[in-house]
């Protein structure tokens, strides 16, 4: 019995070993449990949270783009897409092979389908038509019940219905880079479209909307089991440009196949109605899927198509520059209206000689005839007396020499020298030749057209510093903006305006071949030749050659700046044909036109005065169709 | 569980589940009704057939990638479970007959190493790691209550450092990896260690009282591997949180405390053993389960008793259970002169 009892003994104390052990796992257990559910149980809820849910962003619609009067420039145009669901369909191969007899898909295409049906997750939807046009979307449409797993989709295109006309002003939308997307959510967008020129880039933050989001919660394969919240973002704002399409297109027309730009703008306000360059592109091409080919050709293009030669092209602005010299001549009182100089066809300076474009001289000019008949002798004397720091000051008061602040991204300053600038960027001292030379707006200055329309503008509005713009404010009445004054003698801007109406008006002035006939839209302006080339003495010597013996690249640019009505201006415009000869023959006929038609128009158009209702109007309903 | 596991559906699993447990329910009174001297009597012809079964799946068995189920109709059969209850019953009996002195000579302690070695052998052949192991534990944890030396077992423990290298060179890939996983889990995320990621991730994410019945988004939405077999106690964790873990754990403990109850209260040495022996296969079933979800074990493919879904583990433990509700309605009987 006694081994019975020891053996029971140790029987027991084994067993309360036994339980001990077990007691002591257990309670490891429990603080294992304690580690995971309470000590880093946050963490692990942020994994659970961040396994289940995947947040996909929906492009937002883009804005649109209207003109002035809510005529569309930029519209949004659905495309349509099929897609297939390969987990719905019991065998891919023949549901494609129905789906070919109604709208036909190419054995490469097909195969690719399949291939991709192999690769990725079963529910996932594979694209097999794009761009369907009617026809194709009714047949589809028509058999969708039958086809387990097809789907018709709608995507979005852009669209200029306006094509060429208002290419460089619009711009376009293009697939966004990395850079154009740096710090935004959107970069997770598939074929997100961004702004890449013009109005679509300048605004593209408008335009572009407030991103969709939809939180979804998905399984271990990545299958969306429900949505858990939905973020609907924004449309794009629809923006109504200052541009009037039709005026843009008459613009674009009459500069034809010319390289060039006009632009017209509206002195009170600074509407910018018109930014025509020329050459131009479609910017269709680049939605709807840009040919390597096209591209290649568009950047390639020695006329460079793609720059807006409106905004971004810089020409010297020749005789349309004499106005601010003139200005400046007359604030600084080194002469007077009525001061003559005796023009004899040329100007010497040492041993320099700067000549006329008259070569026997225009005789005793003052102010008004010197304008009229753009005399550059007249105005080497008045340069020499101002100086170059005086007639730079004048200039930008009036919008030259820095960016008119219409496009920040791709405008370009201009030239106005000064002594500072030319020790700065040319290492060199000033010499009297060359404030000469920049008296006749030759030289060093530089100016693009819609600078020398602003320019216009504010020698024509009583010298107010309207500023271009191209957007309309909402809900804006038809004012003159308020905008500060330029600080110079109202007599002396009437003194300029009286010169720039003789210009068309004068049996003399450069452009009396130009004026428009009807009264009550007649303009005045300015006309430029710029020289694109040096002229030699001995050609000189030989009574010039004509501009049309020469090659093109070595013809003047022809330039001409105007404004009508000439009481009361409303319109400033500026034309640049570049190698277009001489500023009365190539770029005063079309100011012509393009003021006559502006003027035309205005009575067409804005009668009784409230094109914002209308446009209003017309942007809300295209703002409920798309 | 099961329900859940299943989205909240009582197919497959729930239903099944419960006819099981009906069933199991069943035989376990019916043994407990038997009687303990009967349970005694067929101890070594339940460890005989057991070890046929073993042999019969080694030649015939079904199962993905390892041999462990016989199909019997109404149920598979993994003879594997079966052993671990027909091998306490046998060496329970083997030493109820045995003295303190006996029991550490050769005529005892021979046979019953043999006993553990040979089912445990084959068990590991199929290949199935985790039960052989808990054969083997289960055996040693008997011979250490029946009173061998604990010299003895510094022995065993000395042989099996010498043979563990040995082994692991014997280990398939896939359990080879399992330890792996076990001992670095972030180091292949997607990997092997993904379960047992996927697993810390559902645990911790159910904090104190869980996400909720049906509401566990890792095991709603697959991102828990096997949450109806070996992880449910993952499921419960993430679920029902801390709280359902504990309350489980303690259902547990108590079971096993009341098993330690007929152990040291029962007169027979067999049914002594027998209760104790059937506590400790409960405790590592469940011991192992929980630490191989919590990633404290490797992950070696042990059934949580009575809630994974699968029957043979928890028909083993409820002949066992079965086993002992005899042993404590005849708490009194000696067994005396039966061999």
């Amino acid at each position: 019995m006694t081994s019975t009892l020891d053996e029971r003994q140790r029987f027991t104390r084994r067993s309360l070993i036994l339980g001990g052990v077990k007691g002591i796992l257990f309670l490891g257990l429990g603080a294992r449990m304690y580690q995971l559910q309470i000590a880093n149980s946050d963490r692990y809820a942020a994994l659970a949270e961040n396994n289940r849910v995947r947040v996909k962003f929906l492009a937002p619609k883009r804005g649109l783009i209207l003109d002035r009067f809510g005529r569309p420039l930029a519209l949004n145009r659905p495309t349509y897409q099929v897609s297939i669901i390969p987990e719905a369909v019991s065998n891919l191969e023949d549901e494609l092979e129905r789906l070919s007899q109604l709208v036909f898909i190419e054995p490469e295409q097909r195969a690719r389908i399949l291939r991709q049906a192999k690769r990725s997750a079963k529910f996932l939807p594979i694209v097999t038509h794009e761009n369907l046009n009617w026809d194709q979307i009714a047949q589809i449409s028509a058999r969708i019940p039958e086809l387990p797993g097809v789907d018709l989709v709608e995507t979005s295109q852009r669209v200029y219905p306006e094509a060429e006309v208002a290419a460089h002003a619009i711009g376009y939308v293009g697939p966004a880079s990395k850079k154009d997307l740096a710090g935004d959510r959107v970069n997770n967008l598939p074929n997100l479209q961004v702004g890449k020129a013009g109005m679509e880039r300048s605004f593209d933050r408008q335009l572009r909307g407030e991103v969709a989001a939809s939180k979804v919660e998905v399984n271990a394969v990545g299958r969306v089991i429900r949505e858990l919240e939905h973020d609907p973002g924004a449309g794009g704002d629809t923006l109504i440009s200052t541009i009037d399409s039709q005026l843009q297109n008459f613009a674009q027309n009459r500069l034809g196949e010319d390289n060039g730009a006009i632009t017209v703008i509206d002195v009170q306000t600074g509407d910018v109605l018109a930014l025509a360059s020329s050459p131009t592109f479609d910017p269709n091409v680049f939605t709807q899927g840009l040919k390597e080919e096209v591209w290649q050709a568009l950047l390639n293009n020695p006329s460079a198509p793609l720059n807006n030669r409106a905004i971004a092209g810089q020409y010297p602005p020749g005789s349309t520059f004499k106005m601010l010299v003139a200005m400046a001549a007359l604030e600084a009182r080194v002469v007077t209206p009525k001061n003559a100089f005796f023009c004899s066809g040329v100007h010497e300076l040492g041993a320099g000689r700067f000549h006329c474009w008259q070569r026997g001289g225009h005789g005793w000019v003052a102010l008004h005839d010197a304008i009229a008949e753009s005399c550059d002798v007249y105005f080497y004397e008045i340069a020499r007396k101002v100086g170059i720091e005086k007639i730079s000051e004048m200039a930008r008061r009036f919008g030259l020499g820095e960016p008119t602040g219409i496009d920040s991204l791709s405008e370009k300053a201009g030239l106005i020298p000064t002594k500072a600038w030319k020790a700065r960027n040319l290492k060199a001292s000033w010499h009297i030749g060359e404030t000469l030379i920049a008296g006749i707006g030759q030289g060093f200055v530089l100016a693009t057209p819609l600078q020398l329309a602003v320019m216009t503008a504010r020698l024509v509005n009583g010298g107010i510093s309207v500023t271009p713009r191209i957007l309309r404010k909402k809900d804006e009445e038809e004012l003159p903006l308020s905008a500060a004054k330029i600080d110079v003698s109202p007599e002396n801007l009437r003194a300029i305006m009286r010169a720039m109406r003789a210009v068309t008006s004068s049996a003399t002035g450069t452009a009396r071949m130009s004026q428009i006939s009807v009264k009550a839209y007649r303009m005045g302006g300015k006309t430029g030749t710029s020289q694109v080339r040096r002229i030699t003495a001995q050609e000189r010597r030989l009574g010039g050659i004509k501009n049309d013996d020469l090659p093109l690249e070595q013809r003047d640019h022809s330039l001409f700046v105007g404004y009508a009505p000439l009481s009361n201006p409303k319109y400033a415009c500026s034309v640049v044909l570049e190698h277009g000869g001489s500023g009365s023959l190539g770029a005063a006929p079309v100011a012509r036109d393009v003021l006559l038609e502006a003027q035309m128009r205005k009575s067409a158009n804005w009668n009784n005065g409230a094109p914002n209702t209308d446009a209003a109007g017309a942007a809300n309903t295209l703002r409920r169709e798309g | 569980m099961l329900y859940s596991a299943a989205g909240g559906n009582t197919s497959p699993w729930a239903s099944r589940h419960l006819i099981r447990f009906a069933i199991g329910v069943a035989l376990m009174l019916t043994i407990a009704f038997v009687g303990i001297q009967h349970c005694f009597k067929v101890s070594y012809f339940a460890y005989a057939l057991c070890f046929i079964l073993l042999i019969i799946v080694e030649l015939v068995g079904s199962g993905t990638g390892a041999t462990r189920w016989l199909d019997i109709g109404i149920m598979r059969l993994q003879p594997s479970e079966l052993m671990k209850v027909a091998l306490i019953l046998a060496l329970a009996r083997l030493l109820h007959n045995a003295s303190i002195e006996s029991s550490n000579r050769i005529h005892v302690l021979g046979p019953a190493i043999l006993m553990i070695l040979a089912p445990s052998a084959l068990v590991l052949r199929q290949p199935d790691l985790g039960t052989a192991m808990l054969i083997v534990i289960g055996g040693i944890v008997l011979l250490f209550l029946g009173g061998v030396a604990l010299r003895k077992f510094g022995i065993a423990a000395a042989v099996a450092c010498v043979v563990a290298p040995i082994a692991w060179f014997m280990l398939h890939d896939y359990q080879r990896s399992r330890i792996l996983t076990f001992l670095q889990p972030d180091k292949d995320p997607l990997g092997a260690g993904y379960h047992i990621i996927q697993s810390f991730i559902a645990m911790g994410s159910g904090g104190l009282f869980g996400k909720g019945w049906l509401k566990g988004t890792q095991s709603q939405l697959s991102f828990l591997p096997e949450k109806h077999t070996d992880f449910v106690f993952t499921m419960l964790g993430e679920e029902l949180g801390l709280a359902g873990c504990v309350f489980v754990l303690v259902l547990f403990a108590v079971t096993i405390f009341r098993l330690y109850r007929i152990g040291l209260l029962a007169e027979a040495r067999f049914t002594r053993l027998v209760a104790l022996g059937v506590a400790t296969t409960l405790f590592l079933y469940v011991f192992i389960n929980v630490a191989m979800v919590m990633g404290l074990m490797p992950v070696v493919g042990v059934p949580l008793p009575f809630i994974s879904f699968g029957g043979t583990a928890m028909l083993t433990l409820q002949v066992g259970l079965g086993v002992a509700l005899a042993g404590a309605i005849d708490l009194k009987n000696p067994l005396q002169n039966m061999r």
